[in-house]
């Protein structure tokens, strides 16, 4: 392995307090691979909830302190692609025209999110994980359209021992979460969700996976109210079992 | 569709009802299913799409940035060989003077060639009221006209029925032969359609594009509808939206089959004609008279937006709609727009009014499938997101919820306030035990369909405290 690097987490705040353990195996892998893992304890939320319900100023504000929480990060890792998409995509377009907007496109370049810094910056595609069973993954809207991130997931996957990765029909197709949008038209929301339940169904697969807690907290809490066999799991978790 | 005023709740009624609606919402995704398959074939042949895709945006993007010179050239060279062009700020104008160009024709009926501009200024409604017969003649249009609806799909007018629907409407309305075979369907509806071409007085039809070098509109379908429509009666009246303008003929050798490719996944679709003026003196046939009635309606508006102008380049290919998971899941009708899917939920609260209709814009999960697919690379969900941003600065959000992201904003700035709001949650989340899943359970519109998990005993804050 190449040489150990200083990372810091960013553990969204909805993973903090109802996932922690997606935030825990994220940093069981990087250990393993022999980073240098450090939490900066300030750190809240990236402000994506107001930004995503139009109150740009409100978001900008929460973003102010996620930069000066991270300003000396050299590099971080999010377990979630919307969230890594809202600091790297959307943070400039909220600093267009301000003094920092020089410094929040560098600090974009130095947020990733879990799977493409594994693969594409520190050059990892084989972490030793073990997994039995079969499994679809899922591409959250943001990882894959606003990041390109698509492939990493997978050959990440493709490597655990004793997993087989089957793709759905429906793999790119939106989850249905969206932020507010989940609780503000919940039934078309969950109409989107009962697609993605049928093809996730189609492909017989034990586990659904993806690199995105909040897709997750939607299909997971749609599948286990319909009773569906799938288990939901985040990419971490599945990288972190031996 | 409902007949609430309110378009919000309106939308959310029929959305309700929709969503309920397995069966219809599966034939909906079937039927769109075989169309991507098709696209992405014919996108496949592109030598690189992506390349044509920039092409394509950009020779919109010069139209729509010159918009002043391309459409008073397109103008002048028009009616430089005859053609009339009426130049109309508003519905109300375009309404007046497609029915001044009627009246003085003495004419009784009108064949139409499918026009979603006629849509946005309630054309037919006004004809009919005035007494004119007003036949659609696109196959898909002729359908939900003898249903007395709206188009569900700017594109696929009937996409929504099934044939036995269409049978059972022929049977009806037509008074056909029993038979669910489209084949047997469309000569039944042929049939009806040939006699109205022969009676017809004026035909009226819209414009894919219009050719600012040449000073001709371009006309794209299917079925030769919109051919005999424009050419068999002795009036032919086009609408257009003014920002259909491309600059030049050549521009047509890419857009249309962009068109084509986007719209329908054809290579190219069956017919492309392009009007230049009424009958010649030289010529055997067309129209002896020919008005091209240009429509702003509020599109000027867009123009002005530096953020979103872009939206104008759009082409109408519905390429958005077919690849939306909101438009698969609500249908069409529900919008309530004349422009549905994603495309419409960004200009019509610019057309018609951001309180009114931003609800379309909050309707979205912004999973950005529409900008991926745009031919012409319209930033279509971030457009929605700025919706968002302008609807919230003005205040149409509602206090209640400025009041949440306020408190939001306090507390994310403060860990120490973070730290403890998380701690109160949980005991929140012990203490309100006894209205869980029901009614007053803050997070029933959540808990309705799916499950939540408890917030966590540890947080991931209280994990790396305890591992140090
Ligand atoms: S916005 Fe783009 S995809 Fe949608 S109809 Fe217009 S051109 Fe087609």
């Amino acid at each position: 392995m190449e040489t150990a690097l200083k990372i810091s987490l960013f553990i969204p705040c909805y993973v903090d307090q109802l996932s922690p353990h997606i935030g825990i195996a994220m940093v069981n892998v990087l250990e393993r691979l022999g980073h240098e893992v450090n939490y900066p304890e300030g750190q809240t939320c990236c402000g994506q909830p107001a930004f995503n319900s139009g109150y740009f100023p409100e978001a900008k504000k929460v973003a102010d302190h996620f930069l000066d929480t991270f300003a000396d990060a050299d590099l971080v890792a999010v377990p979630s692609g919307s969230c890594t998409a809202m600091i790297r995509k959307f943070y400039p377009e909220l600093y267009q025209d301000s003094p920092q907007a020089k410094e929040v496109s560098e600090l974009g370049g130095r947020v990733f999110e879990f799977t493409e810094l594994l693969v594409n910056q520190l050059g990892v595609t084989d972490v030793g994980a073990k997994l039995n069973g079969t499994a679809t993954y899922h591409d959250g809207c943001h990882g894959l359209r606003e990041l390109g991130i698509q492939d990493a997931p997978r050959k990440l996957l493709e490597n655990v021992q004793g997993l087989s990765l089957v793709e759905m029909d429906e793999a790119q197709s939106c989850c249905g979460f969206g932020g507010t949008f989940a609780i503000k038209f919940p039934q078309i929301s969950t109409a989107m969700t009962q697609v993605k339940l049928g093809s996730a169904t189609q492909t017989e697969a034990d586990y659904l996976i993806s690199g995105d807690p909040s897709c997750l907290m939607q299909i997971g809490g749609y599948f286990s109210r319909q009773k569906s066999s799938i288990q939901c799991l985040h990419i971490a978790e599945v990288l972190d079992q031996q | 569709m409902s007949q609430s005023t309110n378009p919000t709740s309106q939308f959310q009624t029929d959305a309700n009802r929709v969503t309920a609606d397995v069966d219809r919402r599966s034939f909906l995704r079937s039927s769109l299913r075989g169309y991507q398959t098709t696209r992405n074939a014919t996108q496949d042949r592109f030598l690189n799409y992506e390349s044509a895709r920039i092409a394509a945006g950009d020779a919109k993007w010069e139209a729509i940035e010159n918009l002043d010179v391309y459409l008073a050239q397109f103008a002048d060279k028009l009616e430089a060989r005859g053609a009339t062009v009426h130049w109309c700020s508003d519905s109300e104008e375009a309404r007046e003077a497609i029915l001044d160009i009627i009246k003085q024709h003495d004419a009784k009926s009108v064949i139409k060639s499918k026009c979603m501009t006629t849509e946005e200024i309630h054309l037919n409604d006004l004809l009919e009221k005035e007494g004119f017969e007003v036949v659609e003649s696109d196959l898909g249009e002729f359908i939900v006209q003898l249903r007395d609806e709206a188009p569900y799909h700017f594109v696929f007018p009937a996409m929504h029925l099934k044939k036995e629907e269409i049978n059972t409407l022929f049977q009806e309305k037509l008074k056909s032969i029993n038979t669910d075979d489209p084949e047997e369907l469309t000569m039944v509806a042929r049939e009806v359609l040939r006699q109205k071409y022969l009676s017809a007085d004026i035909g009226i039809s819209g414009a894919n594009f219009g050719v600012a070098e040449t000073g001709m509109i371009s006309i794209t379908e299917n079925e030769g509808n919109a051919r005999l429509t424009t050419s068999l009666p002795k009036v032919h009246i086009a609408l257009m939206g003014i920002e259909k303008i491309i600059p030049r003929l050549e521009d047509l050798a890419l857009m249309l089959p962009m068109l084509a490719t986007a719209g329908t996944g054809q290579h190219l679709t069956c017919y492309n004609s392009q009007l230049g003026g009424p009958r010649q003196d030289d010529e055997i046939d067309g129209p002896v008279e020919m008005h091209v009635v240009l429509l702003d309606n509020h599109r000027t508006r867009l123009l002005a937006d530096p953020e979103q102008r872009d939206a104008l380049r759009c082409i109408r290919c519905g390429a958005c709609l077919n690849v939306c998971p909101i438009f698969k899941n609500v249908g069409g009708h529900t919008y309530g727009t004349t422009y549905q899917g994603p495309i419409g939920s960004v200009i019509t609260p610019h057309l018609r009014g951001l309180k009114d209709w931003k609800h379309l814009s909050h309707s979205s999960s912004l999973c950005g499938a529409c900008s991926e697919t745009c031919p012409v690379k319209i930033d279509l969900h971030h457009h929605l997101l700025r919706n968002r941003r302008d609807a919230a600065g003005k205040g149409q959000g509602g206090l209640a919820e400025k009041t949440l992201m306020l408190g939001f904003t306090i507390v994310m700035r403060r860990p120490w306030l973070y730290r403890l709001t998380g701690r109160l949650g949980k005991l929140g989340h012990v203490l309100t035990k006894p209205i869980h899943g029901t009614r007053i359970d803050p997070f029933y519109a959540w808990k309705k369909t799916r499950d939540l998990d408890d917030p966590a005993k540890q947080s991931f804050k209280q994990y790396w405290k305890s591992r140090k």
